[in-house]
């Protein structure tokens, strides 16, 4: 009986975590003029694809505003490739910088490390908001607003959780190969990339993961520096999008096909990568 | 003599290793706070340098109700996010925990965490569109009379703080699920044997034995409920929530890139500084109190 209930109550959770996806998928492939006839179906009774192309400017703006768009150029090929670019150029290099700060944090023997190590932990404790404002002038100042360079910058070289985290791994791992290969005569360079590193793929790229995960979730700081149409990334795509649409009946046939745009890369990456990604939430539990 | 060399070896390797960090710390963290803090005592809109006030903003913080109420409805919101989240993804966690280790699961439940804040804003704007909302269908198919509506004063806060649960319990469920996996098994069988039943093996086994990671969980996420922005800069279709909605990281924003009171708007942050900092020193004494705590 507890049994059975139990059960169900897990396939309720499933079911209400799902079917909002479900939900966004059926709108999207519904025709922008039978939204009003088909609000409550469960599918479409005309099942169409001219959300998904006019949403990535495959068709004349003729053809969108027909198909009911506001007309304003909207391009959500641009803005995914952007935001692939974004997170993929994030994740790469600050996994790559942190744990090489990591591994010194860990291993490296240097006056004034637990120092430096402790300020940056400290930073932790600063509310992004708080360096957004100041970083947000100083971007600005240095002229590089709607710019990849100001984009990507602030979080291009480190977190602090990232180095915190890198390092806690570097402690736990056992010392014997590099002991091994000190004796072999190898500089802590070499060691660091050719030992080291290649030892400690499956936590690199589970940070690594962690990381595109939340640069593809970045909304404010796109916002404030690259809103502009060459730099703008997928959440700012969509928030542009429903600024245009119009306030009295938004166009949400467009909205949710690029919502849908903005759901996939990341599915593909749990399809992938899923039983990294839940290794990650066993390392974060125990941090 | 060889010790000596390694010594002096890794001085230079181990700065070197941290030349990248180093360089982003100092640039996009140290500098901006220490700039952020002397913005907090400037009157500064951007366009003309910032000059210095005193502690005019913090004054003028102290009498200004919208800056309350931010707080206000910040608490509100944290509050009912933080117990709904917590709570159903400990009943998510302990199910899964004693029914099923199904990788699936466990992927479909992570789906509402890998998708943008903004998205998730936007699709529960539409499922609770007040025409033509699938959500407001079904209350009117169960026969409930009300419209549930971001612009409702008595609702917009509830929502807000329920779609943010909505997309976060999963996530808070298997960081919760990871640490009942560290439970040695043996403890339930031997409870089984004793005739415990499953709701007591809950309170007696899994609970205390997981009070470490809660504690963990709940503040990391308490922190991060702070910081609510997205879905409500998203669900009033980009325009200015109402003020029964409007958090303090919006309020923040809107000083400082609505109307350029920038040095205001780094005053505010402050106090924001300040509550984080409070609650994270109460992160470390529970911690440190877990940790006895398990011997």
């Amino acid at each position: 009986m507890l049994k059975r209930a139990s059960w169900l109550a897990l396939v309720a959770a499933l079911v209400v975590t799902v079917f909002p996806f479900y939900w966004m998928i059926r709108t999207a492939l519904t025709p922008a003029a039978d939204l009003f006839r088909d609000s409550t179906a469960l599918w479409p009774s005309n099942p169409t694809l001219i959300n998904f192309t006019r949403v990535l400017g495959l068709v004349s703006s003729e053809e969108a505003r027909a198909a009911g768009g506001s007309g304003a150029e909207i391009d959500f090929l641009l803005y995914t490739a952007n935001s692939l670019v974004y997170s993929g150029l994030i994740a790469i290099v600050q996994t790559l910088c942190c744990a090489m700060a990591g591994y010194a944090f860990a291993r490296l023997r240097f006056p004034g490390r637990d120092l430096v190590f402790g300020v940056i932990v400290a930073a932790l404790m600063v509310p992004p908001i708080f360096t957004l404002l100041p970083n947000f002038v100083l971007v600005k100042q240095l002229d590089l607003v709607n710019t990849f360079p100001g984009l990507v910058l602030p979080s291009l070289l480190m977190t602090p959780f990232a180095v915190f985290f890198l390092r806690q791994f570097f402690l736990s791992i056992p010392r014997d190969v590099e002991e091994a290969a000190t004796l072999e005569g190898i500089g802590k360079w070499g060691m660091f990339w050719r030992i080291v590193l290649p030892m400690s793929r499956g936590p690199l790229i589970t940070i690594g993961l962690t990381t595109i995960v939340w640069s593809w979730k970045d909304y404010l700081w796109p916002l404030l520096v690259g809103k502009a149409e060459e730099t703008r990334v997928l959440t700012v795509g969509l928030g542009v999008f429903l600024q245009q649409s119009p306030n009295r009946a938004p166009d949400w046939t467009g909205l949710m096909a690029g919502s849908v745009l903005s759901v996939v890369p990341v599915l593909l990456l749990l399809v992938f990568l899923g039983r990294r990604l839940v290794q990650s939430l066993n390392f974060s539990g125990m941090k | 003599m060889q010790a000596v060399l390694r010594k002096r070896d890794d001085r230079v390797a181990g700065w070197l290793f941290l030349v990248p960090v180093i360089v982003g710390f100092l640039i996009f963290y140290a500098y901006p706070t220490v700039r952020g803090v002397w913005y907090s005592f400037t009157d500064y809109s951007l366009l003309n340098d910032p000059a210095y006030v005193g502690a005019d903003n913090y004054r003028e913080l102290v009498g200004d109700a919208q800056f309350w109420n931010a707080l206000k409805v910040t608490a509100y919101y944290v509050v009912v996010n933080i117990g709904s989240q917590t709570l159903i993804a400990l009943g998510l966690a302990a199910l899964m925990h004693r029914l099923t280790r199904s990788v699936v699961l466990r992927a479909a439940l992570l789906v509402p965490w890998l998708v943008p804040n903004v998205t998730i804003g936007l699709l529960w704007a539409w499922l609770l569109d007040p025409d033509l909302g699938f959500v407001n269908h079904l209350l009117g198919v169960v026969g409930i009379d009300t419209t549930l509506s971001f612009n409702s004063p008595t609702w917009a806060m509830p929502l807000v703080a329920l779609v943010n649960s909505w997309a976060y319990t999963g996530y808070t469920a298997l960081l919760l699920y990871a640490g009942m996996l560290q439970i040695p098994q043996g403890l339930y069988e031997s409870a089984a044997i004793d005739g415990a039943g499953e709701v007591r093996m809950f309170r007696s086994i899994t609970l205390p034995l997981l009070r470490p990671i809660i504690a963990l969980v709940l503040v990391v996420s308490l922190i991060g409920s702070f910081q609510i922005f997205d879905t409500v800069a998203v669900v009033y279709g980009g325009k200015a929530p109402i003020p029964e909605a409007r958090v303090i990281y919006y309020y923040i924003f809107q000083q400082a890139f609505t109307y350029f009171h920038m040095g205001y708007a780094a005053a505010v942050a402050m106090v924001l500084v300040l509550v984080l900092g409070v609650l994270t020193a109460l992160q470390m004494r529970m911690l440190r109190a877990s940790r006895s705590d398990l011997g």
